[in-house]
Formats: structure tokens, sequence, C-alpha cells
């Protein structure tokens, strides 16, 4: 499969340090991830909801976040506080976050983990970390993939269940089932029915 | 001097700042993290390093000179000092930090004044001896010499 080769993911880093903004961006861009990096979890919300409205508006796919990683302790709001306004969004909760920390503190992680987090990384963050990330992203990738084929073979059977349903009550208008499925297949075929995307 | 010379003064004078614990393996990590897309990646990160710190010494010389000192505020600084200095690699500094920390939670002014002191101090020598070997890898690279690549 090609994808692992065209794969780009786009990484949101937020970090209120200056140096380890820099740092995480070098990290990212090394292993070979499109980053946007900024300074607190509000500055990542607002990104995310702009991200959200450009979807919207069909805007091209440049802008999909894949990943988010954070620090732990900001001013203001926390990595873990931005860890639960993701998770708690409709459209922003199956984006995987990866919470970052100078201090090892287990209850810390376990809280991190509990949330939703999907990584706890300890700082200083090495290229060995961050490399991890990669082979995750096209994990999921790959099992989103997978989902759209049966996705859409349940969609289609709720459908025909649906419309068989209807057409049992309106049984005594037709003679026989036979009936029924001659005459459907006969409009199926004659003419295009869509159903849903 | 010629630059096979100039090669061994660096990685001798390199080796011994890992050896005397002002450097540890993250700085390692940031020189393997340059390359030819950003050549002058270490000097930039430890640059903003130097701006950035020393307005946080500024700024916590300031807080510890309050009549209430406002113990929440310097413990932020030092935590971020902490953060830097571990990131680049500066091991003494963050050491150092660490100590002020401890006496930030007995909310202790003389000694964190005393803790300030030396982290001053820790941050100063790494800043002269970090700029003495950007100074020796500039001179190498001005005589067309390459820098000797450290591995941990």
């Amino acid at each position: 499969m090609d994808m692992a080769i065209e794969a780009q993911f786009h990484v949101l880093a937020v970090d209120d340090n200056l140096i380890d903004r820099k740092l995480i961006e070098k990290l990212l861009k090394t292993s070979s991830f499109q980053v946007t990096a900024v300074d607190s979890g509000s500055k990542a919300l607002e990104f995310l909801g702009l991200q959200e409205e450009e979807q919207r508006n069909h805007h091209p796919q440049e802008m999909e976040v894949n990943l988010i990683i954070t620090d732990y302790s900001m001013p203001g709001m926390t990595g873990y506080d931005l860890l639960r306004k993701i998770k708690e969004s409709s459209s922003l909760k199956d984006i995987p976050v990866v919470i970052m920390s100078s201090e090892n503190i287990p209850s810390r992680i376990n809280r991190c983990l509990e949330e939703g987090a999907e990584d706890f990384f300890l700082k200083p963050v090495q290229l060995s970390d961050v490399s991890k990330l990669r082979p995750h992203l096209l994990r999921r990738k790959a099992e989103e993939e997978e989902e759209k084929p049966k996705r859409n073979i349940r969609k289609r059977k709720t459908i025909e269940e649906s419309l068989t349903h209807m057409l049992m009550e309106d049984l005594d208008k037709f003679i026989s089932i036979e009936d029924i499925f001659g005459e459907l297949n006969y409009e199926f075929s004659h003419k295009r029915w869509k159903f849903g995307s | 001097m010629e630059v096979v010379q100039m090669q061994r003064r660096f990685v001798e004078y390199a080796a011994s700042l890992f050896r005397e614990g002002f450097l540890d393996g993250q700085f390692t990590q940031l020189q393997q993290l340059q390359d030819e897309s950003n050549p002058d990646f270490v000097v930039e990160v430890v640059s903003l390093f130097f701006e950035d710190s020393e307005k946080l010494l500024n700024d916590l010389s300031r807080a510890l000179d309050q009549q209430n000192v406002d113990f929440k505020r310097v413990d932020s600084h030092v935590h971020q000092l902490k953060g830097s200095s571990s990131s680049i690699g500066a091991q003494r500094v963050k050491n150092a930090c660490i100590a002020f920390r401890n006496y930030c939670e007995e909310q202790n002014t003389d000694a964190c004044l005393s803790c300030l002191q030396q982290v001053k101090q820790e941050y100063s020598l790494a800043k002269s001896k970090l700029e003495t070997l950007f100074r020796l890898e500039q001179q190498i690279l001005t005589a067309g010499g390459s820098i000797p690549i450290m591995m941990e």
C-alpha cells in the first residue's frame, strides 16, 4: 500500500515554554510530520475550532489535525483541561491526544490515560518517543479505511430492512410478495436509486 | 592552527563539558537533530535559551525582592527555567533549579535567595562554556573543516 509514503500527518503541538516548543516542532518535523505549534490550550482550541469550520466549508484537508501533543503544566488551561475539552467535543474527541510532562507522577499519568490520552511522554521528549507516533497513526488510518465498507454494508442492510417493512404494510394492495419484489425489481433496474452516500 | 588540531581541541573541550556535568545526553540529542535543512539548529535553540533564561532570572530577582513574596510565582519561573535547561541539556542549571523548587515549597525567602545565586552562577558558567564551544566550532567551519559528530 502506498499509504506509508503518501500519508501526511498534521500534528498540533501545545507548550507554553518557548524552548520546548521549538524542540517538539523539530522532533516532529524530523519525523516527517506537518506541525502547527501554539503556546496555550485556548489557542489550540481556537485553531481546532477554526479547522472544524474550514472542514464544514469543504476546504482542503491541509488543516485537518491528526494528533495533538500537549504539555501538562501550562498556566490557565492545563494539558489535562485541554484533553478533557477535546474528549467532550463531539467533533474533536476522536483526535488522539498525547500528554508531555517533566514530572513523573504516576497518579497524573493515570488520570490522563483514564481521561482518554493516547500516551504520556516524559520530558525532555526524545526522537524515539516521537517516532512511535507514525506507525500508530498509520495503523489507525488503516483501521478507519477497513471500517468504511463495513459501515456501508450495515447501512444498506438497514435500508433494505426498512423498505421491506414498509412494503409488507401495504401488502393488501398487492397480490403476492413475489409481485412486490417483481415490481420493485423492475423499478430498481429501470431507475437509478441513490441511498445516501 | 591546522583543522585537525582545531577539531581535536573541540572534541576535548566538549568531552570535558560532559565529564564535568555541565552538559548531559540531552545536548547530544540536540546535536543529532541538526541537519542540512537546519544547520544552525543547536545555536538557535541555545540562543533562545540564553534570552529566555536571562528574562526569567530577572523576573526571579524582582519577585524575591518584594515585601510579600509570591512563592507560587517564583516557583512557576523556576519551573520554566528547569524545563528549558533540561531540554537543552544544561545539567547543572537544571539541578540548581530542582533544589530551588524545594525551598519555594517551604516558602523560605532567604534560602530562595541563596538558591537564586546558585542558579545564576550555574547559568553564567553554562553560558560561557557553550559560547566557547560554539566559537571552537565556528573556527573549524571557517577553516573549511567539518564538526566531529559526537556519539553518546
